[in-house]
């Protein structure tokens, strides 16, 4: 493989990944947590009999639908810039990732398309235990589609199960390993709790709606339920332990990308936690901290007193480019993740009590949160994209060495500028398709086989 | 094992032209086989169930270049980046016109993304085509093992200066009309009346465009690579499939005449099949090759990734190969017969 000194286009090559990525994933993490709620919808339905149960389940299967759709259309340019952009990272990893990024092709998209329709058109023309099944085939689906790719991205952050040969390409050495990649299972399951969190809030908001303006009240308070419930669960598990194992292998791991999220400068024992200020890296500090002491030893490495270093410790090639922004994205997420935590709480607690459906304030509260899990879920792909930095494979293959030296600056910006206007259209686009479907309600079952 | 994977991309890629390439070309001639909404949805619902799994193919056949001969993913779609994302965009507007033109019922809304969808249709095979006509004319691959090339330059294919020239075009043509024929057959079997008669009769002016594009692009490419063809003619396997894909290129004109349209568009299946092993076999183990010098010429041997890995990825791969093909075949059994457009209003 060769490599060169900066790529002038680079920036650009990462600017248009970034945005596409970043586009594409408001897609899957609806998909993913929803698959799992409209399985446990129809689950309900078939056991209890109940009409709210199918319902509720054939409103979010359209909404499903839709958001499928854009996933799939904004998926594929995704797949093709490995190629197109990162030229020199497909040659040189391709020979591992490829086993994934191949595997989820042939294991979970096939599976994926071949029951979409199934489950959005299907409800009439098949039995409810074989509609029910297509829900399961989906969930199924869609949780390996997600686990491929997360295990594609978590051999880039902790590589395993390879040898680098001496043109500096990694090939597969134990196909084992590298499917059971620590870093995979913990990532794995954070990504998916994720998911879990934006689909419960999504859930929780649109029952909120219908009852703000008192429509459609049973699927209204069985969205309430499902939201809520799940939405708890998911924000604990997200945090914990999940969030905190993340935090664990970032600290054994990738100790820079550590001290970048951290805002922590300078190397010591007993590291303080920042929860509020603004780092300036000019000259090394954080403006208006607001400080835990000795919680980040304690976070990262189970004792208050242990040593964490700081970003002094790293020479400037081996530290993120993106200081400022690691560290805004990690706060931003943790920061929400306990206000999802809160949130929760409090609309659990009234619900037990009987009074959710009937407080408007925490109605309006749930309604308002919707878009956070989305924030949340972008940060934390950026805090650890941008973590990664300067590595594309880490301590393997550099960024400035992974992109395609034959595709000139006027070409990605071109292409840059173009996704920019489409991705824009159909934002429009999805945000109004959905609208109208929560604007009409759940619709009765037409001509039900059954 | 090179060679094992060379054959699994191939018949990854034929069987993505066969699947894909009937909702392409479906799609291409949406506006003219049908013209109320009526008829437009019933070519919609003959296609809807299918079109995302077959485009599976296209990615999956992606990921097995990029585990087994990542260089030549990495090296054509770098160079060809512009045309890449052309193709990107398409299928971007196609999948999201597909299916989000059936949500509302507006005239206007409807009409905008019949068109968009036809259009995004019909450019896929043209610059599919024109992908597969720069493969077999070649690229200026340079010692670096890399080229670059713009959407069009001097249209002179000798010079191989840009993605679109006479030859490339000519290629483009052949793909756009034979996937109209292959569409127009899947129309005739699958689809509800009056799209099916109108499709059938289609089908026959496709099938001689088709005639008369393979004839001139024979004869192009004998001109432009005559080393390719030669190989053609003197190895058995590529003579044979060639047989194999006039005899099925035949088969299918005379069973569309006899009104056995299911049967014709099996016999294009198989053209389409044949012709492409037929191309992929006389160009082994060339991958991508060097208009510069062949010693630059990309090759299964040159670029392919050590043997362990590939023997690993062809156990998954055993494994997840009929396991697809199932879900394929439930999915065809499960829409056996011609398939009617829902008269609520519900599906596409
Ligand atoms: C609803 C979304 C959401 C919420 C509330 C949280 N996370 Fe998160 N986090 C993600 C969604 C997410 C994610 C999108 O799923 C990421 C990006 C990639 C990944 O593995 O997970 C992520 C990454 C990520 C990383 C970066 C790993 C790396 O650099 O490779 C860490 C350390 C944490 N998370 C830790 C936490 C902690 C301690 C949280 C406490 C509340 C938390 N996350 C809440
Ligand atoms: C940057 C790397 C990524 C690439 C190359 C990629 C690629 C793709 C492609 C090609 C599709 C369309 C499949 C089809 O045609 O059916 C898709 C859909 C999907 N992707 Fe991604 N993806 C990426 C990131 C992610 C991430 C991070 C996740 C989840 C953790 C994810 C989960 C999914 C899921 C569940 C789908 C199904 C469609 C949907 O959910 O809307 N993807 N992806
Ligand atoms: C869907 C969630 C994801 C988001 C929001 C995201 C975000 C980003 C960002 C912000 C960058 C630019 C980093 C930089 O160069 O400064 C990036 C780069 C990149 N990401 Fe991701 N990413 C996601 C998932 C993935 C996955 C699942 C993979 C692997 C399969 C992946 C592979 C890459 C590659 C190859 C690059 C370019 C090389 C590099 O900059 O390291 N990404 N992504």
């Amino acid at each position: 493989m060769r490599t060169t000194t900066m790529d002038p286009a680079l920036d650009l090559h990462r600017l248009q990944f970034a945005f596409t990525a970043t586009f594409h994933y408001l897609f899957p993490q609806l998909t993913m947590g929803l698959a799992l709620l409209v399985f446990a919808m129809k689950t309900m339905a078939l056991r209890t009999g109940q009409a709210r149960w199918n319902d509720s389940a054939r409103f979010w299967i359209r909404v499903f639908g839709v958001n499928f759709a854009f996933g799939v259309a904004t998926g594929i340019p995704l797949e093709f810039q490995f190629a197109t952009n990162w030229a020199r990272f497909t040659e040189g990893a391709g020979a591992v990732v490829g086993h994934t990024l191949g595997m989820e092709g042939m294991y979970a998209f096939f599976l994926e398309s071949s029951f979409l329709a199934l489950l959005v058109w299907g409800e009439r023309r098949l039995s409810p235990r074989a509609h029910w099944g297509a829900a399961l085939a989906l969930f199924v689906g869609t949780w390996l589609s997600g686990w491929f790719i997360v295990a594609t991205n978590a051999f880039m952050q902790h590589p395993v199960g390879h040898v680098v040969l001496p043109d500096g390409s990694v090939v597969l050495e134990s196909f084992g390993a590298f499917l059971t990649n620590p870093w995979a299972f913990v990532q794995y399951a954070h990504t998916m709790v994720g998911s879990l969190v934006t689909a419960s809030f999504v859930v929780a908001a649109v029952g909120a709606w219908w009852a703000l303006r008192r429509e459609h009240e049973a699927v209204a308070r069985t969205n309430l339920a499902v939201g809520t419930s799940f939405g708890l669960a998911s924000a604990i598990l997200v945090a914990f332990p999940t969030g905190d194992w993340q935090g664990k292998l970032v600290a054994e791991h990738q100790p820079a990308a550590l001290a970048a999220m951290e805002g922590r400068f300078e190397s010591g024992s007993h590291a303080e936690l920042v929860l509020i200020g603004q780092p300036d890296i000019r000259t090394e500090t954080i403006d208006n901290p607001i400080v835990v002491p000795g919680m980040l030893s304690f976070i990262a490495y189970g004792s208050f007193s242990k040593d964490v270093k700081g970003l002094a410790d790293f020479p400037p090639a081996e530290r993120p480019d993106q200081i400022e922004l690691l560290y805004y994205a990690f706060h931003i997420m943790v920061g929400l993740g306990t206000l999802f935590i809160a949130l929760m709480l409090v609309a659990n607690i009234w619900r037990w009590r009987g009074k959710l459906h009937g407080s408007r304030p925490l109605l309006w509260a749930l309604l308002l949160a919707a878009p956070f899990p989305y924030i949340a879920n972008t940060a934390g792909w950026m805090t650890t994209e941008l973590g990664r930095q300067p590595w594309a494979v880490h301590g393997i293959l550099r960024t400035a060495d992974a992109s395609s030296e034959q595709v000139h600056g006027g070409s990605t910006m071109f292409t840059l500028l173009g996704f920019m206007g489409l991705y824009l259209v159909l934002g429009i686009l999805f945000l109004f398709l959905v609208g109208r479907e929560i604007a009409h309600g759940p619709k009765p079952a037409v001509g039900a086989a059954h | 094992m090179e060679m094992i994977w060379f054959g699994i991309v191939s018949v990854m890629a034929a069987l993505w032209v066969v699947l894909d390439g009937f909702d392409m070309g479906a799609g291409a001639l949406h506006l003219v086989v049908a013209r109320e909404e009526r008829e437009r949805r019933s070519v919609l619902a003959a296609i809807g169930p299918f079109w995302d799994g077959n485009e599976v193919w296209l990615l999956a056949l992606g990921g097995a270049l990029f585990l087994a001969f990542p260089a030549v993913l990495a090296t054509s779609f770098a160079g060809l980046y512009m045309a890449v994302f052309l193709i990107t965009w398409c299928l971007v507007l196609r999948g999201i016109s597909l299916e989000v033109r059936s949500h509302v019922a507006g005239r206007e809304w409807r009409a905008f993304f019949d068109v968009l969808f036809s259009l995004s249709s019909a450019l896929l095979p043209i610059l599919f085509g024109a992908a597969l006509g720069n493969v077999l004319r070649g690229f200026p691959i340079d010692s670096s093992g890399q080229f670059s090339l713009g959407l069009f330059g001097d249209f002179d294919p000798r010079s191989a200066s840009g993605v679109l020239d006479w030859y490339t075009v000519l290629v483009a043509a052949m793909a756009l009309v034979a996937l109209a024929h292959h569409g127009a057959l899947w129309l005739a079997h699958k689809a509800a009346e009056p799209v099916r008669s109108r499709a059938a009769r289609l089908a026959g002016r496709a099938w001689i465009g088709t005639a008369s594009l393979w004839f001139a692009c024979g004869f192009a490419t004998q001109h432009l690579r005559p080393d390719l063809m030669s190989a053609a003619w003197s190895r058995p396997l590529p003579l044979a499939l060639g047989i194999v894909a006039m005899a099925s290129f035949g088969a299918s004109f005379a069973l569309a005449r006899r009104g056995r349209a299911g049967l014709a568009f099996l016999a294009s299946a198989g053209f389409l099949v044949a012709l492409l092993a037929a191309t992929a076999a006389a160009a082994w183990p060339t991958m991508l090759h060097s208009t510069l010098s062949t010693r630059w010429s990309l090759t299964a041997l040159n670029s392919a990734t050590p043997a362990e890995g590939l023997a690993t990825g062809l156990v998954w791969w055993s494994l997840a190969f009929p396991i697809a093909l199932t879900w394929l075949f439930l999915l065809l059994r499960l829409h056996r017969g011609t398939i009617q457009p829902a008269a609520d209003g519900e599906g596409y």
